[in-house]
């Protein structure tokens, strides 16, 4: 140690130190992130390709204008009430992380649980969402002859409307709206789930004094990133396909 | 590592601080994403028209964008502390990121100039908008339900 402190060259990486004041395991968890954020922006970017590459694309005020328990016309609202709820559960898990800070077990467990319920609460949105896309079904006109299509990654049934003996009738519209959808929202559901499950592993591991014994509450630390990288996502998610 | 860890922990003192800080946050995010909502239904009753004024919905949807950046500029700096680190390691982390601009730039570009290969037959012929024999003004798919 002496002799790395002569030589100034090597005084921040010679060892001995933390050039970034972060752990080895902190660092390599925003390492992971920065990786899975250019896996989610890929996907973005190709969705954005692909519909600049198209004259029409769907109007994402007409697809996504359904509400639990009512038919109302009402774009933008669930979409927005699941937005609020991964907001909430990204401020429950920072304040998990807070109490971790203070070596609060209580506190620890109790933010931790509201941050899973708004995980779980997430997940059941979006399961509610995708069920009812692909099984409420809308009149399409295919090559003259009226179908009945829900929205699938092989259907679309929110094309342009034209005129059929008298009446508006909706055309199928560009079949990648259903894989972009689906594959991006899932792709994000999953990032969900397996938070979930990580924040749950932690809620045991707090219970049964693991990180009291260890001196610091870290794991938490480390968890709570993917957290908010999976809130991050979501923000960029939700600007994709439900504002613009 | 636990030198590391309580060099992070923070004393009773700043705890109240803290705890405003991440509330703070909390309201600056719920109000940006109110106001990206409002302007998302400003659209869509801007859409209504017969002839929807386009340049101002394209303006509308750049804000949207510009509020979103601003999100996730506090989701990273006060939700994940990366304003709270060292600056060397936030630039490790900055600079990759910056290559998310050429990729935006140049793929939607790509799009694009696909989009009017294919309208034009690769610039052999004008680009003739089709309207599916349907009467204008459209209705929106959907519109009845």
């Amino acid at each position: 140690m002496e002799t790395a402190l002569a030589q100034p060259k090597s005084k921040m990486w010679g060892g001995g130190k933390s050039p970034f004041n972060v752990s080895y395991g902190k660092l390599m968890m925003w390492y992971f992130l920065m990786s899975d954020s250019f896996t989610f922006g890929a996907f973005l970017i190709s969705y954005g390709s692909i519909r600049f590459s198209l004259n029409r694309w769907v109007d994402h005020n007409y697809v996504f204008n359904k509400f639990p328990f009512t038919d109302a016309n009402l774009p933008l609202a669930f979409v927005s009430l699941m937005t609020f709820i991964l907001i909430f559960s990204s401020v429950t898990m920072v304040l998990a992380v807070h109490e971790g800070h203070k070596m609060n077990q209580k506190g620890v467990e109790k933010w931790l649980v509201w941050t899973i319920l708004g995980g779980l609460a997430f997940l059941s949105c979006q399961a509610f969402e995708w069920t009812h896309l692909i099984t409420h079904q809308h009149e399409v006109l295919v090559d003259g002859v009226l179908q009945h299509w829900g929205t699938t990654t092989s259907h679309n049934p929110w094309g342009p409307d034209v005129m059929y003996h008298g009446r508006m009738v909706a055309t199928p519209g560009p079949v990648a709206f259903g894989g972009y959808f689906f594959g991006i929202t899932g792709f994000h559901g999953f990032h969900v789930f397996t938070g979930v499950v990580i924040n749950t592993i932690m809620l045991i591991k707090t219970k049964m004094g693991d990180f009291q014994k260890r001196g610091h509450y870290e794991m938490i630390e480390k968890a709570g990133l993917y957290w908010h990288f999976v809130d991050l996502v979501w923000v960029f998610v939700f600007l994709c396909f439900y504002l613009i | 590592m636990s030198a590391i860890t309580t060099a992070h922990a923070i004393d009773t003192h700043h705890d109240d601080a803290q705890v405003k800080r991440i509330w703070k946050a909390f309201w600056v995010l719920l109000i940006l994403t109110i106001i990206e909502l409002a302007l998302g239904l400003t659209i869509y009753n801007l859409d209504k028209a017969a002839t929807p004024n386009e340049t101002l919905i394209l303006g509308i949807k750049g804000v949207i964008c510009i509020l979103t950046l601003a999100k996730a500029f506090y989701i990273i700096s006060i939700f994940m502390h990366l304003g709270d680190e060292v600056r060397n390691f936030v630039l490790t982390l900055g600079i990759p990121a910056t290559l998310f601009i050429w990729f935006i730039f140049v793929f939607i570009f790509d799009g694009n100039s696909f989009r009017n290969l294919r309208n034009t037959d690769a610039g052999s012929r004008p680009y003739i908008e089709q309207v599916q024999q349907q009467p204008a003004p459209a209705m929106k798919a959907g519109e009845k339900n």
